[in-house]
């Protein structure tokens, strides 16, 4: 730092200033006691880009915190301009969620949030509850055709996915099954592992999870999409309630579909346990089905329908929940499909745990 | 306080009133104690900069977020204090442009203009198709029935979506920054539509904008948001308000920061010293 004929300092940038290019630190520079303006001299500055700025900024920072002016007349004046816009201060905004808590105010604040969550979902329930009442008296505000499409991409649309899945799921299951059978000569069970494992739980997760993934996020992303372009609001604005008009079609079609797509899943599983007892194990198709028949019982295949029937519901109401409650930002569309599959999954597994334990006590 | 607010009782209430409003969100409020009064078949243009709670007042006015105080009435009702069921028979009194059109993308721009019809009237199938392609043509997307949303332009949206507003032939129309994402003709051509359709239906038309060009252009009565006040800091003619006008927020935003806003380097003296 140079000193100029008034007294005051003055500071030199000369050369090429570019990024990438090493540049020295604001801290390095020796301020001269009691100096008052600091000037600028940029005669033997050549080249410039962001880099320059990225040390005037905290110079003047540093000016500012000294209490020392800078005359910037010896900037180029692209490079003054650029500067004022980078050392202008904007008005703060007033936000919520910069609010400094404590630890107890932080446990306090997310109690509240899971309190409300819990609430929300509660008046989601309930509201939906009331709209099936509706329709069942013929008041609902839901068209046939709504029902009739969306029941069409939770149903037959979803026929491939699921006779892949099944099969692969049901073969996967006898040959793991065959190898501690194979130890004590009773492969012949495998067919009574895939009977029973399929059709009472196996499929109805099965069919579950890949619903989860498939349609119950679809929902989400669609009603979360309409939700940023306005659209429910659009709905709302003309006295069509929302949840008639759009969740009732998708929350009976996944209810609906779920039972239907889980016993086709259950005799693609079938299939697929079959294919591995006939060709890797060696039995004859018939007395595969009779060992099935005779260790199956209906009531398996009934839990598992059943089991699936509370599966759709739930991953109507998820995937509905979850895009109903989005935001209005294209990243709330993707947190409310991924919040939508994550609850669908997790609340199977509750009620999956649920069943499994009802059943067994109840003997069923 | 649910019935007939207004000073005149002979006289028929007017479509909107906003007594001692308070806008907020949670414990943020946005404008507070807000009061006025929109007249029959008048334009009415709510202005202010952006982040200024208008859009936040429109969501008051169709009914779509109660007040955090105070109270709407519309038709001197307090909308509020009705009953879901009412309520929602209110809200169909009124017809909503949306900042993004919001037309349902699943439906043609047809359908869009004629589910309100099929689910509120019992008008024939061949009525409604005619009453879409009328309401189509009125805003001069005759023979567009058939499209989509996505497969037509952003001004043929608002236009589409304005159609649609109109499908129930309301009293009240509201359009929420009718010229947002527009090129000048297309908004200066919707400005136009505004103001043909009001003079030929005789609707209450609340206009909710920014956009200097169109709150010249369609003019009628204004109120001028304030975030730094959180009030209405001005109400009168835009014309008036920028002769007359003292605000200096106001006149900042009638005459695009010009009025003093400079940059430091460019300033009157020249200096430019930080």
């Amino acid at each position: 730092m140079a000193v100029s004929p008034d007294g005051g300092p003055v500071l030199a940038l000369a050369g090429e200033w570019q990024l990438g290019r090493p540049r020295p630190a604001v801290s390095q520079l020796a301020w001269p006691e009691e100096a008052q303006r600091l000037r600028l001299d940029c005669q033997a500055l050549r080249q410039w880009d962001s880099s320059i700025l990225l040390y005037l900024r905290p110079l003047w920072e540093e000016c500012q915190r000294r209490g020392i002016a800078i005359d910037l007349d010896g900037l180029p004046p692209g490079l003054r301009r650029l500067l004022v816009l980078a050392t202008a201060v904007a008005a703060p905004l007033e936000r919520d969620d910069l609010t400094e808590d404590g630890f107890v105010g932080r446990v306090g604040e997310s109690s509240r949030q899971v309190l409300v969550a819990v609430l929300r979902v509660c008046s989601f329930v309930g509201e939906l509850c009331v709209a099936v009442l509706k329709l069942l008296v013929g008041r609902a505000r839901m068209r046939l055709c709504d029902l009739i499409t969306e029941s069409a991409k939770a149903g037959y649309q979803a026929l491939f996915i699921v006779s892949l899945i099944g099969y692969l799921i049901g073969l996967i299951l006898a040959f793991i099954g065959a190898i501690p059978l194979k130890w004590f000569g009773a492969q012949i069970y495998t067919a009574s592992l895939i009977g029973i494992g399929m059709l009472r739980l196996m499929a109805a997760v099965m069919v579950g999870v890949v619903m989860a993934g498939r349609t119950a996020a679809s929902f989400a992303a669609e009603l979360g999409t309409m939700q940023t372009n306005e659209e429910i609001d659009a709905l709302r604005c003309m006295g069509v309630p929302p949840m008639e008009f759009l969740v009732l079609p998708r929350f009976l079609a996944m209810t609906l579909m779920m039972p239907l797509l889980c016993v086709y899943g259950d005799i693609l599983s079938l299939a697929g346990g079959l294919t591995v007892g006939v060709f890797y194990l060696g039995f004859g198709t018939v007395e595969f089905w009779e060992q099935l028949v005779l260790t199956t019982r209906l009531e398996d295949l009934y839990v598992g329908v059943f089991t699936s029937w509370i599966f759709g519901m739930l991953l109507g109401i998820c995937g509905c929940y979850q895009g109903m409650n989005c935001g209005r930002d294209s990243a709330a569309v993707g947190r409310a499909t991924t919040a939508a599959v994550v609850s669908s999954i997790v609340c199977m597994v509750i009620a999956t745990a649920l069943i499994t334990v009802l059943t067994v006590l109840w003997k069923i | 306080m649910a019935e007939n607010t207004t000073s005149d009782r002979n006289s028929p209430p007017p479509p909107i009133e906003v007594r001692d409003l308070t806008m907020a969100y949670d414990e943020r409020v946005i404008i507070r104690d807000m009061n006025f009064v929109v007249p029959a078949g008048e334009i009415f243009i709510v202005m202010g900069g952006s982040g200024c709670g208008k859009s936040t007042l429109l969501r008051h006015l169709i009914g779509l977020m109660a007040p955090a105080q105070g109270w709407v009435f519309r038709d001197g009702v307090d909308f509020w204090a009705l009953s879901g069921a009412e309520q929602d028979r209110m809200k169909r009194r009124s017809g909503i442009l949306f900042q993004g059109g919001a037309l349902w993308s699943a439906m043609t721009l047809a359908e869009n203009i004629a589910l309100p019809l099929r689910e509120f009237t019992r008008y024939r199938e061949k009525e409604i198709r005619e009453i879409c392609e009328l309401k189509l043509s009125l805003v001069g997307l005759a023979g567009f029935g058939d499209y989509y949303p996505a497969a037509i332009s952003g001004g043929m949206r608002k236009r589409a979506s304005l159609a649609r507003a109109m499908a129930l032939d309301p009293e009240v129309l509201f359009f929420d920054e009718p010229s947002a994402g527009l090129d000048p003709v297309s908004a200066r051509r919707l400005d136009e539509l505004i103001l043909a359709l009001r003079e030929s239906l005789g609707a209450t038309v609340v206009v909710i904008t920014h956009d200097l060009a169109s709150i010249f252009a369609i003019g009628g009565m204004a109120i001028f948001l304030d975030s730094g006040s959180k009030s209405i800091a001005a109400r009168g003619r835009p014309q008036e308000l920028l002769d007359q006008g003292s605000n200096p927020a106001l006149l900042d935003f009638l005459t695009r920061g010009e009025r003093h806003t400079r940059l430091p380097a460019a300033r009157a003296d020249g200096s430019s010293k930080v």
